[in-house]
């Protein structure tokens, strides 16, 4: 039952991790319908900023303002360079922007900051947290913990900016009908420059977890893939969802990696290990068959 | 041609001569004039395709988001150019459209939907309340649907939703596009009297677009007439309505009875400076 538990919760705390990186998809599909296909490069780029900043001589904190400073003015050249010049273009279009936009980043971050794997030190450390080791018996990583506090507290700051704030409002009101935000007087520049800097944001966020976890490395671009089912379960729109959706993803991989290989061994021989890679997918394509807008996502309203 | 006489600073709106190509190849509308004094509502009628949600689109500049420019002419708003300014900044000057279709926010609520109307204006919280309960006065409807999301409202709450969203931006000039769009006979006059409350209460300046001449000439002080991208006839909604082509032409009323699609002609009187 403790190992139970153990598997269980690190799970749960790594699907956080996959939720941070979710979260940036959410933002950006919220506000202009578009799903960004550059999140998983823009983590990269924020890992790789952070790091690059601090190789400079800059301390952690100087280097995580920089990053910010760097994802920010990111966010408002994309809107200028490219964004704009797609305003009320079919979703399709800006979805291909967005995989132009994924090969610019992973081009361009190495040559400023170079391509090599580097380590990130955030100084929380991956261990065991010795007092739940000692009265539990359960191994708990310090360092999950510390994500998953910090993903807690976006998601909240987010979820009240998008519901209670002028901002926010607008934000989701330029998701529903660009046009219609437009025409009271909502500038869609604005709009846009700010959710790619939030986004920007998150990535930042992301980026610093996962590359002191696996380090700062081109690899980092591939969380993006990772995020990908806990969007399908959780719902492309929803804040809330992105964190439910991880919390599942993670704890079933887990769970799954350590109990279903026993039961497939006896039943057919052979090795049926690595099941961890593949079993996220399948789960976010029998959601999509059963509920395709995810657990929270908004249905799509059709007036009959 | 009573309007042509008063001075600029009774003209609100003015409209010159404006001509609209989309796509820079087809020419929508062939040298537009027109204008709207403060206070009234006036009315541009005429059938699909004439070119009033451009016109409409033209003033309020959300044309260049549909690839549509204006080349010739231009629009003055109390005497200064407005051409070349954002929806945005023309929003903060007081003017605003509501576009065809209604167009609100499906997924936010009513009450979302109107907050997000008050977007370009840097208010208290006490400010916006009091806006929020002065449309939530013109348009009781929306209060009890408030908590609705808008997309699963009526057509009728969701026009009365759009319009409502125009006012919390505390327009004096309301671009209102084909309200009776899709609405039943009822709703319709329901919210044109909202619309003429509005005009006489809030002093707001309405610009209408319309197919439904009659409900429109009703309510209108005065009107426009467009075809194919032309004015063709202009004047005071009373001597519209009354005035015989009209009645054949667009209310299909005549006092020679049914006539057969054969005799029935396009409207084509020439513009004076026209020849």
């Amino acid at each position: 039952m403790n190992f139970f538990l153990e598997v269980l919760i690190g799970g749960l705390l790594s699907g956080l991790m996959y939720a941070l990186v979710a979260l940036g998809f959410v933002m950006i599909y919220k506000a202009s319908g578009v799903f960004n296909f550059a999140q998983g490069a823009m983590v990269y780029l924020a890992a790789l900023s952070v790091v690059g900043c601090m190789e400079k001589g800059a301390p952690l904190w100087l280097a995580i303002i920089l990053a910010f400073v760097i994802m920010t003015l990111f966010g408002i050249a994309t809107e200028k360079f490219v964004l704009r010049k797609l305003v009320n273009q079919p979703p399709i279009a800006l979805f291909m922007a967005t995989i132009g936009l994924a090969f610019f980043i992973e081009g361009l971050a190495p040559m400023v900051f170079g391509s090599e794997p580097r380590a990130l030190e955030l100084g929380i450390v991956d261990e065991p947290i010795p007092w739940i080791l000692d009265n539990w018996n359960m191994v708990i990583s310090k360092f999950d913990l510390v994500a998953a506090g910090v993903a807690a507290v976006l998601v909240a700051t987010l979820a009240l900016f998008f519901q209670y704030t002028r901002v926010g409002r607008a934000l989701r009101a330029v998701a529903d009908d660009h046009q219609a935000a437009l025409s009271i007087g909502i500038p869609l520049q604005h709009i846009w420059a700010i959710v790619w800097g939030v986004a920007g944001f998150v990535a930042l966020v992301a980026g610093m977890m996962w590359g002191a976890r696996n380090g700062v490395q081109f690899a980092l671009t591939f969380t993006a893939l990772k995020a990908l089912p806990v969007l399908i379960l959780g719902g492309f729109t929803s804040v809330p969802g992105a964190i439910v959706g991880g919390l599942i993803i993670g704890a079933s991989e887990k769970l799954a990696e350590i109990y279903i290989p026993p039961v497939m061994q006896d039943m057919f021989g052979g090795n049926f290990g690595g099941i961890e890679g593949w079993f996220p997918y399948v789960l976010a394509l029998l959601f999509l068959l059963v509920r395709p807008e995810g657990l929270f996502g908004e249905k799509h309203i059709d007036r009959v | 041609m009573s309007a042509k006489t008063t001075t600029a600073a009774d003209n609100y709106l003015s409209i010159n001569n404006i001509e609209v190509i989309y796509d820079h190849v087809i020419l929508v509308l062939k040298g537009v004039s027109l204008t709207v004094p403060k206070g009234k509502i006036v009315a541009l009628l005429g059938a699909n395709g004439a070119g009033k949600s451009t016109t409409l689109k033209a003033i309020s500049n959300l044309l260049r988001a549909e690839r549509g420019d204006v080349t010739k002419g231009s629009v003055e708003y109390k005497g200064d150019r407005i051409d070349q300014l954002t929806p945005n900044e023309l929003v903060k000057r007081g003017v605003i459209q509501v576009m065809e279709g209604r167009h609100c926010f499906g997924h936010l609520t009513i009450e979302e939907n109107l907050l997000t109307g008050a977007y370009t204006r840097s208010i208290s919280r006490g400010e916006l309340k009091d806006s929020l309960e002065k449309v939530y006065h013109y348009f009781p409807r929306l209060k009890t649907r408030r908590t609705s999301q808008a997309g699963y409202t009526s057509g009728g709450e969701q026009q009365m939703c759009a319009i409502g969203r125009a006012l919390m931006a505390k327009p004096e000039m309301i671009l209102l596009d084909e309200p009776s769009m899709g609405l039943a006979p009822q709703i319709v006059e329901e919210i044109f009297e909202i619309v003429k409350d509005l005009n006489s209460r809030e002093n707001v300046s309405f610009l209408l677009a319309e197919q439904n001449t009659m409900v429109a000439l009703r309510y209108a002080d005065f009107g426009y007439i467009l075809e194919n991208g032309r004015v063709v006839m202009e004047g005071d909604a009373e001597d519209l309505r009354t005035n015989e082509d009209v009645k054949e032409f667009y209310l299909g009323l005549s006092s020679a009875g049914r006539k057969s699609f054969k005799d029935v002609k396009h409207y084509r009187r020439r513009k004076r400076w026209l020849s």
